[in-house]
């Protein structure tokens, strides 16, 4: 099942200006770059460098129909539902955290077959961005085979390897329009540098048509070209850049804070009482009452967003 | 008070997993009980056991109190040997370098299979789970040992949804449907330790843990278990290793 030929992939990047030309733009603009109906790859993982400032942009622009593609997918995937951006979630794994227990607001949707939510193992969709980077429509892997997570995926197919006769499963490509990646660092032409856990990003990034990163800071290309073996997505791949200081809050940007522990448990407590409710109570004052993402990040706390902070850089202390 | 005396559910499953582990191994490990045991383990008898997380960790040190609230946040990297993609670390698994995959379950069947995506018809599911994650992966590619609380509900003569395979349907299912290697090793409970018989592939009871007795295991099992003719007992968690352990959970957000 390859939706997109090879060719119109190809095209896809050469009409695009992959000049080293400047492309920082706000967060607004960035959101204006996305269509209704579109496929997104999200970066990071869970609880870790989510994209949070790009959703919560998208959410205020009402996008429409958009399909999500996320390595595990935490509480952004409540927002993304419950917003009514989104119809259509591909992952590996979809609540909150272990700790915070099943998300009822996935519940409600999926149960209720408002949304969907397409289970793949999580080095299937690993894969999956891997054979879209790689420019071919499929990859074979050893997982997934006999379970029902596969009975349920007839967009992969057991194959018998010509070379050796083995069962093999082959995963089809995803590629997204649009991945949307947030960093630690990168300069205004999109070169990023990713500290820590990389998740499924640099494939994700290579895989998509287009590439719009947010980072907590924009960095001159001088620092950058001091240390190009740091820089994990290159510039030609990205369209736009906006610099967003606690971009991924109320989750964390690795080495620079940790998740907002509070602010998630009051989150939980909030949408599990109530999925419809409790979450419409939540994106009225989180995501559409504020004037901006300072007003936003203002309501989570000084006090919160300080600890996390302190926390987050900890993790390089001795 | 000796405080080996008393000691809760999850402090049982912890140890107990934890014994079965291997100085030397390489251990693929969730988060909550699996990664305390793992921690443990090392602590104790196992300072060569190297951990791996989902998130791309390759040998972290886990702090005392520290624990990650799930296995992709960089508390897990902390002092790790390296640090990967998901996937690259993923397919260390399909490589062969893991020795024991870990990893807690929700409800599991005779024949080892796990599910963590329905309860109910997977068509007009009752509950919808969050589903794999990499626990899939693991449990394909790799010798699974598996800790969670014993309750009937939980151990069901078929699991309505096979999100992690054990043994399949028994015998020869598992490598005809294209997994030659791995499979599950032990299941640990709060109640005892539990192993697949190597022909049926169907599970059975090889250790009880102090004071519980084979009509209690049977009583909250929901098909009937073979029990090894001479069957082991495990003995108490000792005072060391429950100090241990409780300096690594000190809230008990994982051994409550």
């Amino acid at each position: 099942m390859v939706d997109q030929p090879y060719l119109e992939l190809r095209r896809k990047l050469t009409e695009r200006d992959r000049s080293l030309h400047e492309k920082v733009v706000s967060l607004d603009e960035a959101a204006s770059l996305v269509k209704d109906g579109e496929t997104l790859g999200i970066g990071g993982s869970t609880l870790s460098r989510t994209p949070m400032a790009m959703i919560w942009a998208l959410i205020r622009a009402r996008r429409k129909r958009l399909t999500c593609a996320r390595g595990i997918v935490s509480s952004e995937g409540d927002w993304l539902f419950a917003s009514g951006i989104c119809d259509h979630i591909v992952t590996s794994w979809f609540s909150q955290g272990i700790v915070w227990g099943v998300s009822k607001v996935m519940r409600h949707y999926v149960e209720s077959r408002k949304a969907r939510f397409d289970e793949w193992s999580h080095m299937a969709m690993g894969l999956r961005f891997r054979a879209g980077a790689m420019g071919v429509p499929f990859l074979p892997m050893r997982s997934m085979l006999g379970s029902d997570v596969l009975r349920q995926r007839p967009e992969a197919r057991e194959f018998d390897c010509p070379f050796t006769g083995e069962k093999l499963l082959l995963v089809p490509t995803l590629n997204p329009d649009v991945a949307l990646i947030h960093v630690q660092r990168c300069d205004a032409y999109g070169n990023a540098q990713i500290d820590g856990l990389q998740f499924l990003d640099i494939d994700l990034a290579m895989a998509a048509n287009r590439v719009i990163l947010t980072t907590e800071r924009v960095v001159s290309n001088d620092q950058i070209r001091r240390a190009p073996d740091q820089t994990k997505i290159p510039f030609f791949a990205v369209e736009a850049v906006v610099e967003v200081p606690f971009g991924c809050a109320p989750h964390e940007c690795g080495g620079i804070y940790e998740p907002l522990f509070r602010h998630m448990d009051y989150y939980a407590s909030l949408v599990n009482k109530d999925p419809i409710k409790g979450m419409d109570e939540y994106l009225d004052r989180y995501v559409y009452s504020p004037k901006s993402w300072i007003d936003y990040l203002n309501l989570l706390g000084l006090d919160e967003l300080l600890d996390a902070a302190r926390r987050g850089r900890s993790i390089s202390n001795e | 008070m000796n405080s080996s005396e008393r000691y809760t559910a999850g402090e049982l499953l912890t140890v107990m997993s934890s014994r079965l582990l291997k100085d030397g191994q390489v251990v693929f490990a969730g988060v909550g009980i699996p990664l305390l045991a793992a921690t443990l383990a090392q602590g104790l008898r196992c300072p060569g056991l190297t951990i791996l997380f989902e998130g791309g960790v390759v040998g972290p040190i886990i702090e005392p109190g520290k624990l990650p609230p799930s296995t992709n946040e960089q508390r897990c990297t902390k002092r790790a040997n390296m640090v990967l993609g998901s996937t690259d670390v993923l397919l260390l698994l399909q490589r062969g370098y893991v020795d024991i995959g870990f990893m807690g379950g929700a409800q599991i069947d005779q024949h080892g299979n796990l599910n963590s995506s329905f309860i109910g018809d997977p068509a007009q599911p009752k509950t919808r789970l969050p589903g794999t994650g990499g626990g899939n992966d693991i449990a394909s590619l790799a010798q699974m040992i598996v800790a969670m609380k014993h309750e009937k509900r939980r151990f069901v003569e078929t699991v309505d949804f096979v999100t992690s395979p054990g043994f399949l349907r028994g015998g020869a299912t598992r490598r005809e449907a294209g997994l030659p290697a791995g499979g599950m090793y032990r299941v640990v409970t709060d109640l005892g330790i539990f192993g697949f018989d190597d022909e049926t592939r169907r599970m059975k009871a090889v250790a009880l843990h102090p004071g519980v007795t084979i009509g209690q295991v049977q009583d909250n099992t929901g098909f009937g278990l073979a029990f090894a003719p001479e069957i082991d007992l495990t003995e108490r968690p000792t005072e060391r290793e429950l100090d241990v352990l409780r300096k690594l959970d000190p809230e008990r957000l994982y051994t409550a």
